[in-house]
Protein backbone atom coordinates (compact mmCIF):
# COMPACT_ATOMS: atom_id res chain seq x y z
CA UNK A 1 0.00 0.00 0.00
CA UNK A 2 1.42 3.37 -0.99
CA UNK A 3 0.59 6.81 0.32
CA UNK A 4 -0.64 9.44 -2.13
CA UNK A 5 -1.15 13.16 -1.67
CA UNK A 6 -3.21 14.80 -4.41
CA UNK A 7 -3.29 18.60 -4.21
CA UNK A 8 -6.08 20.26 -6.15
CA UNK A 9 -5.77 24.02 -6.71
CA UNK A 10 -8.52 24.63 -9.27
CA UNK A 11 -12.21 25.40 -9.01
CA UNK A 12 -14.21 22.51 -10.56
CA UNK A 13 -16.78 24.99 -11.87
CA UNK A 14 -14.04 26.71 -13.87
CA UNK A 15 -12.07 23.71 -15.06
CA UNK A 16 -13.71 20.46 -16.21
CA UNK A 17 -10.66 18.32 -15.62
CA UNK A 18 -10.83 18.77 -11.85
CA UNK A 19 -13.41 15.98 -11.71
CA UNK A 20 -10.88 13.65 -13.36
CA UNK A 21 -8.46 14.46 -10.54
CA UNK A 22 -11.13 13.56 -7.99
CA UNK A 23 -11.67 10.28 -9.86
CA UNK A 24 -7.93 9.59 -9.79
CA UNK A 25 -8.02 9.97 -6.01
CA UNK A 26 -10.96 7.59 -5.76
CA UNK A 27 -9.30 5.04 -8.06
CA UNK A 28 -6.11 5.06 -6.02
CA UNK A 29 -8.10 4.59 -2.82
CA UNK A 30 -10.13 1.74 -4.31
CA UNK A 31 -6.78 0.12 -5.13
CA UNK A 32 -6.18 0.10 -1.37
CA UNK A 33 -3.72 2.97 -1.21
CA UNK A 34 -3.76 5.65 1.49
CA UNK A 35 -5.04 8.75 -0.31
CA UNK A 36 -5.41 12.35 0.81
CA UNK A 37 -6.99 14.98 -1.45
CA UNK A 38 -5.96 18.45 -0.28
CA UNK A 39 -7.96 21.40 -1.65
CA UNK A 40 -6.09 24.71 -1.87
CA UNK A 41 -6.67 28.13 -3.46
CA UNK A 42 -9.85 28.20 -5.58
CA UNK A 43 -10.36 24.46 -5.17
CA UNK A 44 -11.86 25.17 -1.74
CA UNK A 45 -14.85 26.82 -3.45
CA UNK A 46 -16.07 23.29 -4.16
CA UNK A 47 -15.87 22.44 -0.48
CA UNK A 48 -18.99 24.46 0.34
CA UNK A 49 -22.08 22.41 1.03
CA UNK A 50 -24.43 22.34 -1.93
CA UNK A 51 -25.89 20.30 -4.76
CA UNK A 52 -22.46 19.00 -5.68
CA UNK A 53 -21.69 17.83 -2.14
CA UNK A 54 -22.12 14.23 -3.26
CA UNK A 55 -18.74 14.47 -4.97
CA UNK A 56 -16.97 14.50 -1.62
CA UNK A 57 -19.34 12.00 -0.03
CA UNK A 58 -18.45 9.62 -2.86
CA UNK A 59 -14.75 10.24 -2.33
CA UNK A 60 -15.17 9.51 1.36
CA UNK A 61 -16.95 6.24 0.58
CA UNK A 62 -14.03 5.29 -1.65
CA UNK A 63 -11.68 5.90 1.26
CA UNK A 64 -10.23 9.27 0.28
CA UNK A 65 -9.46 11.73 3.06
CA UNK A 66 -10.50 15.23 1.88
CA UNK A 67 -8.86 18.25 3.48
CA UNK A 68 -9.36 21.95 2.68
CA UNK A 69 -6.72 24.63 3.30
CA UNK A 70 -7.98 26.79 6.15
CA UNK A 71 -6.06 29.83 4.87
CA UNK A 72 -7.74 29.54 1.43
CA UNK A 73 -11.12 29.15 3.15
CA UNK A 74 -10.58 32.34 5.18
CA UNK A 75 -9.42 34.24 2.09
CA UNK A 76 -12.73 33.39 0.41
CA UNK A 77 -14.93 33.97 3.43
CA UNK A 78 -16.00 30.34 3.71
CA UNK A 79 -16.90 29.49 7.28
CA UNK A 80 -16.19 26.00 8.54
CA UNK A 81 -19.90 25.57 9.28
CA UNK A 82 -20.62 25.89 5.54
CA UNK A 83 -18.38 23.02 4.45
CA UNK A 84 -19.64 19.79 2.97
CA UNK A 85 -19.68 16.78 5.24
CA UNK A 86 -16.53 14.83 4.66
CA UNK A 87 -14.33 17.90 4.11
CA UNK A 88 -12.03 18.79 6.97
CA UNK A 89 -10.20 22.12 7.29
CA UNK A 90 -6.43 21.76 7.67
CA UNK A 91 -3.27 23.84 7.45
CA UNK A 92 -0.54 23.34 4.87
CA UNK A 93 1.32 21.48 7.60
CA UNK A 94 -0.82 18.53 6.55
CA UNK A 95 0.85 18.67 3.13
CA UNK A 96 4.34 19.08 4.59
CA UNK A 97 3.93 16.21 7.03
CA UNK A 98 2.78 13.87 4.28
CA UNK A 99 5.67 14.91 2.05
CA UNK A 100 7.99 14.32 4.97
CA UNK A 101 6.53 10.84 5.37
CA UNK A 102 7.27 10.00 1.77
CA UNK A 103 3.85 10.40 0.17
CA UNK A 104 3.79 10.45 -3.62
CA UNK A 105 2.55 13.94 -4.43
CA UNK A 106 0.71 15.37 -7.41
CA UNK A 107 -0.37 18.97 -7.90
CA UNK A 108 -3.21 19.87 -10.23
CA UNK B 1 25.69 22.88 -1.04
CA UNK B 2 24.28 19.40 -1.63
CA UNK B 3 22.21 17.00 0.40
CA UNK B 4 23.84 13.79 1.56
CA UNK B 5 22.16 10.42 1.71
CA UNK B 6 21.78 10.83 5.46
CA UNK B 7 19.63 13.91 4.93
CA UNK B 8 17.20 12.21 2.56
CA UNK B 9 14.71 11.26 5.22
CA UNK B 10 14.47 14.83 6.46
CA UNK B 11 14.60 16.66 3.15
CA UNK B 12 11.74 17.80 0.93
CA UNK B 13 12.19 19.22 -2.57
CA UNK B 14 9.87 21.76 -4.18
CA UNK B 15 9.96 22.60 -7.88
CA UNK B 16 8.54 26.01 -8.75
CA UNK B 17 7.67 27.38 -12.17
CA UNK B 18 5.53 30.49 -11.76
CA UNK B 19 6.94 34.01 -12.13
CA UNK B 20 6.42 36.50 -9.31
CA UNK B 21 3.12 38.36 -8.86
CA UNK B 22 1.21 36.31 -11.48
CA UNK B 23 -0.48 33.54 -9.54
CA UNK B 24 -1.52 32.37 -6.11
CA UNK B 25 0.67 29.30 -6.63
CA UNK B 26 3.72 31.39 -5.70
CA UNK B 27 2.16 32.39 -2.38
CA UNK B 28 1.15 28.81 -1.63
CA UNK B 29 4.66 27.66 -2.45
CA UNK B 30 6.16 30.16 -0.02
CA UNK B 31 3.71 28.99 2.66
CA UNK B 32 4.71 25.38 2.09
CA UNK B 33 8.44 26.12 2.20
CA UNK B 34 7.97 28.16 5.38
CA UNK B 35 5.96 25.38 6.98
CA UNK B 36 8.54 22.75 6.05
CA UNK B 37 11.37 24.82 7.55
CA UNK B 38 9.39 25.48 10.73
CA UNK B 39 8.76 21.75 11.09
CA UNK B 40 12.48 21.10 10.92
CA UNK B 41 12.82 19.77 7.40
CA UNK B 42 15.73 20.56 5.14
CA UNK B 43 14.32 22.05 1.96
CA UNK B 44 15.52 22.17 -1.61
CA UNK B 45 13.92 24.55 -4.06
CA UNK B 46 14.52 24.19 -7.77
CA UNK B 47 13.20 27.21 -9.66
CA UNK B 48 12.38 26.73 -13.32
CA UNK B 49 11.11 29.13 -15.95
CA UNK B 50 9.52 32.28 -14.53
CA UNK B 51 10.19 31.21 -10.94
CA UNK B 52 13.87 32.11 -11.40
CA UNK B 53 12.74 35.74 -11.03
CA UNK B 54 11.42 35.18 -7.50
CA UNK B 55 14.79 36.02 -5.87
CA UNK B 56 15.81 38.65 -8.47
CA UNK B 57 17.84 41.21 -6.55
CA UNK B 58 16.75 44.23 -8.58
CA UNK B 59 13.08 44.11 -7.60
CA UNK B 60 11.99 47.38 -5.98
CA UNK B 61 8.82 48.40 -4.17
CA UNK B 62 6.71 51.19 -5.61
CA UNK B 63 4.42 54.00 -4.57
CA UNK B 64 0.65 53.84 -5.10
CA UNK B 65 -1.01 57.02 -6.33
CA UNK B 66 -4.50 55.56 -5.86
CA UNK B 67 -3.76 54.95 -2.19
CA UNK B 68 -1.90 58.25 -1.92
CA UNK B 69 1.13 56.41 -0.61
CA UNK B 70 4.79 56.85 -1.38
CA UNK B 71 6.86 53.68 -1.66
CA UNK B 72 7.62 53.60 2.04
CA UNK B 73 4.01 54.04 3.08
CA UNK B 74 2.72 51.53 0.53
CA UNK B 75 5.19 48.95 1.86
CA UNK B 76 4.57 46.71 -1.12
CA UNK B 77 6.44 43.45 -0.63
CA UNK B 78 8.78 42.05 -3.22
CA UNK B 79 9.21 38.31 -3.59
CA UNK B 80 12.97 38.61 -3.14
CA UNK B 81 12.28 39.75 0.43
CA UNK B 82 10.18 36.68 1.07
CA UNK B 83 12.93 34.42 -0.28
CA UNK B 84 15.42 36.24 1.97
CA UNK B 85 13.09 35.73 4.93
CA UNK B 86 12.90 32.00 4.21
CA UNK B 87 16.69 31.79 4.05
CA UNK B 88 16.89 33.60 7.39
CA UNK B 89 14.26 31.28 8.86
CA UNK B 90 16.29 28.26 7.79
CA UNK B 91 19.48 29.66 9.30
CA UNK B 92 17.74 30.47 12.58
CA UNK B 93 16.32 26.95 12.80
CA UNK B 94 19.59 25.37 11.71
CA UNK B 95 18.07 23.57 8.76
CA UNK B 96 19.09 23.86 5.13
CA UNK B 97 17.33 25.80 2.44
CA UNK B 98 19.10 25.23 -0.87
CA UNK B 99 17.53 27.48 -3.52
CA UNK B 100 18.72 26.80 -7.06
CA UNK B 101 17.69 28.73 -10.17
CA UNK B 102 17.83 26.94 -13.51
CA UNK B 103 20.72 28.64 -15.29
CA UNK B 104 19.29 28.56 -18.80
CA UNK B 105 16.01 30.00 -17.56
CA UNK B 106 17.97 32.73 -15.77
CA UNK B 107 19.91 33.60 -18.93
CA UNK B 108 16.93 33.87 -21.25
CA UNK B 109 15.11 36.11 -18.75
CA UNK B 110 18.15 38.24 -17.85
CA UNK B 111 17.71 37.78 -14.11
CA UNK B 112 21.19 36.65 -13.17
CA UNK B 113 21.39 38.99 -10.16
CA UNK B 114 19.79 36.95 -7.43
CA UNK B 115 19.89 37.67 -3.72
CA UNK B 116 22.66 36.13 -1.63
CA UNK B 117 21.98 32.62 -0.42
CA UNK B 118 20.54 31.42 -3.72
CA UNK B 119 22.58 29.89 -6.51
CA UNK B 120 22.57 29.06 -10.18
CA UNK B 121 22.27 25.44 -11.27
CA UNK B 122 20.95 23.02 -13.82
CA UNK B 123 18.52 20.09 -14.15
CA UNK B 124 21.33 17.90 -12.81
CA UNK B 125 20.79 19.65 -9.46
CA UNK B 126 17.09 18.78 -9.62
CA UNK B 127 17.96 15.13 -10.17
CA UNK B 128 20.29 15.19 -7.16
CA UNK B 129 17.66 16.99 -5.10
CA UNK B 130 15.00 14.46 -5.98
CA UNK B 131 17.23 11.48 -5.30
CA UNK B 132 18.23 12.93 -1.94
CA UNK B 133 14.75 13.83 -0.73
CA UNK B 134 11.94 12.06 1.04
CA UNK B 135 9.47 13.57 -1.42
CA UNK B 136 9.46 16.00 -4.33
CA UNK B 137 6.49 18.26 -5.06
CA UNK B 138 6.32 19.87 -8.50
CA UNK B 139 4.03 22.90 -8.66
CA UNK B 140 3.37 23.29 -12.38
CA UNK B 141 2.15 26.31 -14.27
CA UNK B 142 -1.31 26.02 -15.75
Amino acid sequence: MASYLLIESRDPFESNDVRYFYELAASLARAENDVTLFLVQNAVLAARAGEHASWFADLGKAGVRVLADDFSLRERGIAKARLSDGVTPAGVEAIVDRLGSGARALWH
Amino acid sequence: MSTSDSDASTTITFVLNDPPYENARSTTAFRLIDSALRRGFNVNVFAYEGAVALPFARQTPHANAVHGHDAAAEDHPNTKDWVAALLAEAAERKVKLDWVNCGLCVDERGVAEAIPGTRRGSPADLLRFSEGSRSTLVIPTR
